[in-house]
C-alpha cells in the first residue's frame, strides 16, 4: 500500500524526524487559506501515488496566497502518469543549501533492509545509480540487530563533511529505520533531505510503501488507504479477498492462482485476444468469492466473454462450479461464459455445471482459444 | 533419486490440528510420506488420526517433537502472524529442511527468519509456496499427488497452480518427474532457482529440468547464468506475466515489475542467451522436453 507524501511525513514526524509543517487542500480556496496562515512563500504539491510530480508540473512555488490558490486550481484535477490529483499539500518553502537522498527498502538479493544514501539528492535515485553509482553508499542491515548507531553515522558521513550536519543526519537515519520497521514498511525514502543555510537538516519530501501483509499489526494504518486512488473494482476485490488488476482488453479472466492467472492472460494474447483483467480467486474455495469475482468482471463494460481457468488443488472444483451457478442465478450475466476446470473434485464440478447448462473443457489452450474467438465475433 | 525430500524424509507438521494442516496431513500420509509428528502449542499429548487410522503424536514444541521422533523435515501450515516464529522454532529444533506453505507473512518477519535459518545451515523452502513432491516417495505440502508420476524431469517453479498445469501436461505425455519444487511467490524466499538447479545437477536421475518463472526480481536471470556455467542437463524455461503492466502487483507479493526491471521479456531473453529453451506457452513445455530428452 502506497502512502501520500503528507501521510508519510506524518509517520516520519511521529518518529522524530524534522519535517516542515504542512496542510492538505482539496480546493483552491482551502490552499489560499492555508498559505495565508503560513505567510511568506509556500510550495503547492500534488498528492498522488507517482514519482515525477515536479517534472509533470505538479509542484509549484507560490509567493502569495492568491498565487497558491491559482497553482492549487491548476494542479487539482491534473493527470500525472494516469492518476488524477485530488489533493495538494501546502507547505512553507524552505531555504535550501544542499539536497541529499536517504532511502531504505527490503532488498530481495540480500534478503534484508538495505539503506542507500547519496549526497546527490533531489533527483531520481535510479538515475544516479545508473550514471554515477559511486555517489551512492549502501548498507545492509542485519534485521535481527537493527540499524546500529555507528552504521547510521557511517552513512551520514558520506552525506556531509560538516560534523554538525552529519550528526543530525545520523539521528534522522536511525529515526527513519524506526519508522520503517515500526510501521511495517517495505520502502521508506526521504528525497530530498535538505540542509539549510542556518545549519539544520530536515526532510522536505517523503515516500513510504507499507507491506500489506503487516497491516494487521498496526490497524490504524489501514485508515491511510486512499480509496480514491484505486479503481472501485479493485477496492471491492480486495474486500472480497481477491487479487484483481484491471486491464484494457475484452476477455474477462477468472483464475485460481497468481501464476496461472498471468499465464492465462499471456495465452489470451498468444491467441490474438486482449485480457480485460488479472483476477486470482485465491486458494480458498468459497463459492461467494466466485460470485464476487463475476460481479466485478461483469461490471466492466468492455468484457465480451468470461473465461474461467480453474486447476483444483486446495481450491475445490465443485465449489467454483457452485459459485458460477449461484452467480448466474443472482446476477444477470450477459457475456457468454467459457470454462476450463480440472483437478480436485473435477467430476462433481462438471456434473453440476452440466445440470445448469454450462459445458466445460479440461484443456487450457482449448478454452482460451475459444474465448478469444467468441470475443472477436461479438 | 530425488532432491530435498525422499524415502528418508521424516516429517513433522507444524499446525497439524488446523483446517489446512489437518486436511493436507491426511493427504501426505495417504501418499506414503512418513509423517512422524505434529506440533500445535497447547495440544501436546493428543494424537492426530490419519486416513487409515494411523496415529501421529502431537507435541507442544518442535524441540520435543524432533527429540522424540527423529524428524528431519518440517512443514509449516501456521497462520501468517505466527508463521515466522514457527519457522524460527523449526530452524532451532534440528530439522534440516523447513517447508513454509503459509501465504501473507510480513516481509520483515521473513528477513529475520531467513537470516536466522542461514546461520544454522537450515534450508527453508518458501514461504507462500505449494511445497515439494518426489513422485513415489514423499509429498511435503499441497501439490496434488494425482498429477505427478516418477520419471527423469526436475521441475522448479515460483507458482502453485501454474506448476500443476506444466506437470500434468508432462504426466499426460508420459514424462515423469524426479522432484517438483514450488519455491514460492514471495519477494524473500529461502530456496531459489539456483539452489534447486544445483541440487538437480547433482542428482544422477534428473535428465532434464523445467524452470517456471514469473515477472519480478532477477532470480531467473541469475538462474540462467548459473545454467550456462554449471548445469549439464538441458533446461526448458517458461515465464508468466508477459502481458502484466509495470508497477502492479500481480497477486504474488513478489510478482511486480519495478521500473524496467523484472519484466518477462528480460527474463526470456536471459534464458535464450544462456541456452535455455523458452516455451511460449505452457503447452509447449512438453515438446521442448521431449526433444531435450532425445525423444
Amino acid at each position: 500500500m502506497n502512502l501520500h507524501e503528507y501521510q508519510a511525513k506524518a509517520l516520519f514526524g511521529a518518529a522524530g524526524i524534522p519535517v516542515p509543517p504542512g496542510e492538505v487542500a482539496k480546493t483552491g480556496a482551502e490552499a489560499e487559506t492555508i498559505a495565508r496562515g503560513y505567510g511568506g512563500t509556500v510550495v503547492v504539491k500534488a498528492q498522488v501515488h507517482s514519482g515525477g510530480r515536479g517534472k509533470a508540473g505538479g509542484v509549484k512555488l507560490a509567493s502569495s496566497p492568491d498565487e497558491a490558490r491559482a497553482h492549487a486550481e491548476a494542479i487539482l484535477g491534473m493527470e500525472i502518469r494516469g492518476l488524477t490529483v485530488e489533493k495538494v499539500l501546502v507547505t512553507p518553502a524552505e531555504d535550501i543549501d544542499t539536497e541529499a537522498y536517504v532511502g531504505v527498502l527490503v532488498d530481495r538479493k540480500t534478503q534484508a533492509p538495505t539503506f542507500m544514501v547519496s549526497a546527490e539528492g533531489g533527483v531520481d535515485i535510479e538515475e544516479v545509480a545508473a550514471t554515477n553509482p559511486e555517489a551512492i553508499r549502501r548498507l545492509t542491515v542485519d534485521p535481527r540487530y537493527g540499524l546500529l548507531p555507528h552504521q547510521a553515522y557511517w552513512l551520514a558521513n558520506s552525506l556531509y563533511d560538516d560534523p554538525k550536519l552529519a550528526k543530525q543526519a545520523a539521528k534522522i537515519i536511525r529515526q527513519l529505520y524506526d519508522a520503517f520497521t515500526g510501521n511495517g514498511a517495505s520502502m521508506a525514502e526521504i528525497n530530498p533531505l535538505i540542509s539549510t543555510p542556518g545549519g539544520e537538516v530536515k526532510a522536505i519530501d517523503a515516500k513510504v510503501t507499507l507491506d500489506d501483509n503487516q497491516l494487521f499489526r498496526v490497524p490504524a494504518l489501514e485508515d491511510l488507504r486512499d480509496l480514491s486512488a484505486e479503481p472501485a473494482a479493485e477496492t471491492k476485490a480486495r474486500e472480497a479477498g481477491l487479487s484483481f488488476v484491471k486491464l484494457d482488453g475484452d476477455v474477462g479472466c477468472c483464475v485460481n492462482g497468481a501464476g496461472l492467472a498471468m499465464a492465462t492472460m499471456d495465452l489470451v494474447k498468444y491467441y490474438g485476444g486482449e485480457p480485460a483483467n488479472f483476477l486470482d480467486i485465491g486458494g480458498s474455495s468459497n463459492p461467494e468469492k466466485v460470485v464476487a469475482a463475476l460481479e466485478i468482471i461483469t461490471a466492466d463494460p468492455n468484457v465480451k466473454v468470461i473465461l474461467f481457468n480453474i486447476f483444483g488443488g486446495i481450491t475445490r472444483g465443485d465449489d467454483v462450479a457452485r459459485g458460477i451457478v449461484e452467480a448466474t442465478r443472482r446476477i444477470d450475466i450477459k457475456p457468454p461464459i467459457v470454462i476450463r476446470l480440472t483437478g480436485t473434485n473435477e467430476k462433481e464440478a462438471l456434473e453440476s455445471l452440466a445440470e445448469a447448462g454450462f459445458s466445460a473443457t479440461n484443456s487450457m489452450d482449448e478454452v482460451v482459444e475459444s474465448a478469444v474467438k467468441l470475443a472477436a465475433e461479438l | 533419486m530425488a532432491i530435498f525430500v525422499d524415502g528418508s524424509t521424516r516429517l513433522v507438521v507444524q499446525g497439524i490440528t488446523g483446517r489446512d494442516g489437518s486436511f493436507h496431513t491426511r493427504q501426505m500420509i495417504e501418499y506414503g510420506t512418513a509423517v512422524v509428528a505434529g506440533v500445535t502449542p497447547g495440544k501436546g499429548g493428543q494424537a492426530f488420526e490419519g486416513p487409515d487410522g494411523e496415529s501421529v503424536p502431537v507435541f507442544n514444541t518442535m524441540d520435543t517433537a524432533v527429540r522424540e521422533t527423529g524428524a528431519n523435515t518440517s512443514v509449516v501450515y501456521v497462520p501468517p502472524a505466527f508463521a515466522a516464529d514457527a519457522i524460527l522454532e523449526a530452524a532451532d529444533s534440528g530439522v534440516e529442511l523447513v517447508v513454509a506453505i503459509t501465504e501473507g507473512i510480513p516481509v520483515l518477519d521473513m528477513a529475520r527468519a531467513h537470516a536466522f535459518a542461514r546461520d544454522r545451515g537450515v534450508r527453508v523452502l518458501g514461504p507462500n509456496c505449494p511445497g515439494i513432491i518426489s513422485p513415489g516417495t514423499a509429498k511435503v505440502g499441497i501439490i496434488p499427488a494425482q498429477i505427478v508420476t516418477p520419471g527423469p524431469v526436475g521441475v522448479i517453479s515460483r507458482s502453485g497452480t501454474l506448476t500443476y498445469e506444466a506437470v500434468i501436461q508432462l504426466t499426460h505425455a508420459g514424462i515423469g518427474q524426479t522432484t517438483c519444487v514450488g519455491i514460492g511467490g514471495d519477494p524473500l524466499i529461502g530456496t531459489n532457482f539456483v539452489d534447486c538447479l544445483a541440487a538437480f545437477g547433482e542428482d544422477p536421475d534428473t535428465e532434464a529440468i523445467v524452470m517456471i518463472g514469473e515477472i519480478g526480481g532477477t532470480d531467473e536471470q541469475e538462474a540462467a547464468a548459473f545454467v550456462k556455467a554449471s548445469v549439464d542437463v538441458p533446461v526448458v524455461g517458461f515465464i508468466a506475466g508477459q502481458t502484466a503492466p509495470p508497477g502492479r502487483r500481480m497477486g504474488h507479493a513478489g510478482a511486480i515489475i519495478s521500473g524496467s526491471a523484472g519484466t518477462a521479456e528480460e527474463k526470456m531473453k536471459a534464458f535464450e542467451e544462456n541456452g535455455i529453451a523458452v516455451a511460449q506457452r505452457p503447452a509447449d513445455i512438453v515438446g521442448l522436453i521431449q526433444s531435450a530428452l532425445g525423444g
